[in-house]
């Protein structure tokens, strides 16, 4: 179930990053492209879960890490947006996925050869600023004062650790402006069509196996 | 919320107040029971021990696409996420355009 793959990132260079796995050589494969950062620990459970209905529904399923990210041996403050797409639309190749699952912010690296879905997707610009909203406010229950375009000012020339993630200058100038589009055969699925608040939301990680049944079904029924 | 500005009507206010305890249950995950019976005194930020500064920045997102606000980093103070009521206060003052 856990397995590694050989990621080729936008400069060419290639790495090796752990996945999650179900796959039993099926017709339909599916790539999962992760929450980001917090949501992405709050939201971890919840994925595996609709990975494990997926395969007891017959779809293969394929969870990479984001270079940088859980438990990946590449830098974090070094990642670009543009890298991370590429590594994204490379492991698609490299799975032979036939659909993407994406999630939150997940949906801005989607690759757009394949059709599927975007789970809740969240735009940079929503992600960056909820980031540095968490940081202002701790600066403030800790003593000096922190602002909010000032932060932004400096993590765009210099990086900016955000939440305890180290964010280099080239992620953050690529996150300001960047919107998750769907590309052909690709659609959203709102949170509301889940039946229950966002897991992501929550103070700490949790499960919901209503909404894991609910996100499979759907998927399950699309490719169907 | 199509709120009058200046005299809100007793719906408008019951209607914010529910999307707003429905809210605040949904990022804590908690009870939506404990969030309905929320008052004005009821303690928050220092009193519930799931908000912390993580979870009140998603609060506060969460408000701004809820309620259709926006909510500047000057805003946000001691006061307005003590207590329920200052947080309703707030988002009242916010939705009439203060």
């Amino acid at each position: 179930m856990i397995a590694s793959w050989t990621i080729t990132g936008a400069d060419g260079a290639t790495g090796e990053e752990l996945l999650v796995a179900f796959d039993q050589v099926r017709p339909v494969r599916v790539l999962v492209c992760p929450a980001w950062f917090d949501e992405a620990n709050k939201l971890r459970r919840f994925t595996v879960e609709v990975m494990r209905r997926l395969d007891k529904a017959g779809i293969d399923s394929f969870l990479p890490d984001l270079p940088g990210c859980n438990d990946s041996l590449a830098p974090l403050e070094v990642q670009t947006l543009a890298g991370w797409k590429a590594g994204m639309t490379s492991a698609a190749h490299f799975f032979r996925a036939t659909h993407v699952l994406a999630i939150r912010a997940g949906a801005l690296l989607a690759p757009t050869h394949i059709p599927g879905w975007h789970y809740a997707p969240q735009s940079g610009n929503k992600l960056l600023r909820g980031m540095v909203r968490a940081r202002t406010i701790a600066a403030r229950e800790a003593g000096p004062e922190e602002k909010a375009e000032a932060l932004l000012a400096l993590g765009r020339s210099e990086g900016l650790v955000l939440g305890g993630w180290p964010l280099g200058a080239g992620m953050i100038r690529g996150l300001a402006d960047m919107e998750p589009r769907l590309a052909e055969g690709q659609s959203e699925i709102a949170q509301s069509a889940l039946g229950g608040p966002g897991l992501w939301l929550r103070a700490e990680p949790d499960e919901d196996p209503r909404q894991s049944d609910a996100l499979a079904a759907i998927i399950a029924g699309g490719v169907a | 919320m199509n709120a009058n500005p200046t005299i809100p009507s007793a719906a408008a206010e019951a209607a914010l107040d529910q999307e707003l305890k429905g809210l605040i249950a949904d990022v804590l995950g908690l009870d939506p029971a404990q969030a309905a019976a929320f008052g004005p005194d009821s303690g928050l930020f220092g009193h519930l021990p799931e908000l912390d500064s993580m979870a009140v920045a998603g609060l506060l997102t969460e408000m701004e696409d809820r309620l259709g606000i926006v909510i500047e980093d000057d805003d946000v103070d001691g006061e307005m996420l003590e207590t329920y009521g200052g947080l309703l206060a707030f988002a009242r003052a916010k939705l009439a355009g203060g």
